[in-house]
């Protein structure tokens, strides 16, 4: 295992700057999650430290070695891609056994049975070994390429939103599985995701990527408790940050244009009258959808609630976010 | 994604699809079964007005197609008289054979131009065709229709400058050079036909194979290949039929060495008479390697390994 550095890579394709100067450090034994909405260059960032694509300008390098230039092959990374990618001509054991008869590793055979067997255990798809890889379910196939990637001692592991398309179960099972594997072998991890529970439960760090430029890099907790801006913060939290009007509560600095308030921002009982519009009963938390001057907020209440909806609920602003007219952060 | 809803046809409908099926089949394999018929009648039966059905079947077309022959007289024939099956059946018309018939070596010049054009056309528009696919290429667009526009004259425009050139290269009447006239007129079909499948066969797969430890050439042979197996089979294909079926060409450019079997068999017409049993005997046979190929090549030929492996 070894650690990743990124130093200041940009890549355009034609008109458009998939990535502007990305600057970014998986440390060994790291789990670095990428943030971002389609389109904001994470699989790019995945495919330039893989090899498969190469940047404009700047450097990658990988447990100290500078691999710009190098062939993915050379670069002795794994990768799950989102769209499966497994060899359709081959059956489920074959494609787990194929980066282990690369020329690369060249395996012993034995090896690779074992290590086949171990991978598709874990995965849950051992009983599946001999099936064509277009003979399973969407999850299955997602599972089965997780393994191909799983079967290997890779510098680092690279996934591209690895678990979108599993049930939820299952999502949850892997999520720890994934994490599980990452603490007992100390592997790198650099993972893209837009599902912020597997980037809050999975990431010693989170980056979060606005149109290709990279915005913040942090924990989990302080990019959630510590936004640069508007983007950033809207990154995370569920339900989603509340957004509105500076002006709309007493107390903005005079250059703020936008206050974002967290449910734990939202202080019930005191402040000013707002109307339940809507409450939302989840089980382990009930949602209040609250209409305050015409503006809509999202908050979060005790489970067991007697609110209704036309109630009255009075709310007041707790330490909230300030984003001046750019949405970035003003303190 | 499309969804399709399938539902079982009705007896009716089956009863319908099948007949028109048969119907389509019988007329399509009209003139197949002629061809092989005629090549089972005596002479006489094969020109008989109106045409025979039902006749006594005979190899005389099959023996008078491998055999050179020459008049013999009665007497000649009873101080000599036929040993073997087929010098009976030859000395019933009063003849002898003195040799076998051109048309073995045709046949098997046939063989070796065909297919080997083909295996030059396809090994050739694999390579090519992946390159049109996955590589930028400076002027990749006019370089297609480039190649494409080899395809555009009729051969017959061509045939004399081809001619004049290939008499002076010393190519006239060689297999390599009709291997290589054949292999040049199947690379644009090839290329063209190749592009289309390896387009479809998702890249991903290949950058799959390239994370997993793989150089692009191991990638192209393990991952590529096999898909492309499909495309490649109904090429070769395409490719055969036209190398093993080229007439203008062959007539112009061989005579003796390298003559195929399409300038021969007509020439059989003219040797003893209109023999149409030797000719049919002769097509018959001509008929035989592109259908065993196309049928060994046949599970190639239905699509699907491809599909489902790679999410849209």
């Amino acid at each position: 295992m070894a650690d990743v550095v990124l130093n200041a890579v940009t890549r355009t394709f034609g008109a458009v700057t998939a990535l502007d100067q990305v600057s970014l450090t998986v440390p060994d034994g790291g789990f670095v999650v990428l943030l971002g909405p389609t389109g904001a260059g994470k699989t790019t960032v995945l495919r330039m430290v893989s090899g498969l694509d190469r940047p404009d300008a700047g450097d990658i390098h990988i447990g100290g070695r500078r691999v710009t230039d190098l062939s993915p092959a050379e670069r002795n990374v794994a990768m799950v891609f989102q769209q499966y990618s497994l060899y359709p001509h081959l059956t489920v054991r074959e494609n787990l056994a194929f980066p282990l008869k690369s020329p690369i590793l060249r395996t012993p055979p034995a090896e690779i049975e074992r290590k086949v067997r171990q991978v598709a255990e874990t995965l849950q798809i051992a009983h599946k070994l001999d099936n064509r890889a277009t003979a399973l379910s969407g999850g299955e196939m997602q599972r089965v390429s997780i393994g191909r990637a799983l079967v290997r001692n890779p510098a680092v592991y690279l996934m591209d939103e690895p678990l979108s398309s599993l049930d939820a179960k299952l999502r949850a099972d892997l999520r720890i599985e994934l994490k599980r594997i990452q603490a007992d072998t100390g592997a790198t991890f650099l993972y893209v995701t837009h599902d912020q529970i597997e980037a809050m439960t999975m990431a010693t760090r989170v980056g979060v990527l606005d149109e290709g430029v990279l915005v913040q890099v942090g924990s989990p907790r302080e990019i959630y408790e510590n936004p640069v801006s508007v983007y950033a913060a809207s990154r995370l939290g569920q339900p989603r940050i509340n957004l509105l009007p500076a002006d709309l509560f007493a107390g903005a600095p005079p250059a703020a244009r936008t206050i974002g308030l967290r449910p734990e921002q939202i202080r019930q009982g005191e402040g000013e009258e707002s109307v339940v519009t809507r409450v939302e009963r989840l089980g382990d938390q009930t949602r209040l959808h609250l209409d305050f001057r015409s503006h809509a907020i999202v908050t979060v209440t005790e489970p067991h609630t007697p609110l209704a909806t036309g109630d009255i609920v009075r709310i007041r602003p707790e330490r909230p976010f300030y984003f001046d007219a750019s949405g970035a952060r003003v303190p | 994604m499309s969804s399709f809803s399938v539902t079982e046809p009705s007896p009716t409908q089956k009863w319908v699809a099948g007949t028109l099926v048969a119907l389509y089949a019988l007329v399509a394999l009209m003139p197949l079964v002629w061809i092989i018929a005629t090549g089972f009648k005596s002479p006489s039966d094969a020109i008989a007005y109106p045409p025979k059905l039902l006749f006594e079947p005979t190899v005389e077309g099959y023996v008078n197609l491998f055999t050179t022959q020459t008049r013999a007289t009665p007497e000649a024939l009873a101080a000599n008289p036929p040993e073997t099956w087929y010098e009976r059946i030859v000395a019933e018309n009063n003849q002898t054979i003195v040799g076998p018939s051109r048309f073995g070596e045709r046949f098997l010049n046939s063989v070796i131009i065909g297919f080997g054009s083909t295996f030059l056309s396809v090994f050739l528009g694999t390579f090519a065709a992946y390159a049109f696919s996955r590589f930028k290429i400076p002027l990749k667009d006019d370089l297609l229709f480039f190649i494409l526009s080899t395809r555009m004259m009729p051969p017959i425009a061509v045939a004399i400058p081809i001619f004049l050139m290939y008499r002076a290269a010393g190519l006239s009447d060689t297999h390599a050079g009709m291997i290589l006239l054949y292999t040049a007129v199947n690379l644009s079909l090839s290329v063209w036909l190749l592009k289309g499948f390896i387009d479809e066969i998702p890249v991903e797969y290949e950058e799959a194979a390239l994370i997993d430890g793989y150089t692009r050439f191991q990638a192209f042979w393990k991952v590529v290949l096999p898909q492309a197996a499909t495309g490649i089979a109904s090429t070769a294909i395409f490719c055969l039929i036209f190398a093993w079926n080229e007439y203008a060409f062959a007539v112009l450019l061989t005579s003796g060495q390298a003559q195929t079997a399409p300038p021969f068999i007509p020439t059989i017409i003219g040797i003893g008479g209109q023999d149409w049993p030797a000719v049919a005997a002769g097509a018959t046979l001509f008929l035989l390697p592109v259908m065993v190929f196309t049928i060994l090549l046949r599970k190639h030929l239905l699509r699907g390994i491809t599909f489902g492996a790679v999410r849209k």
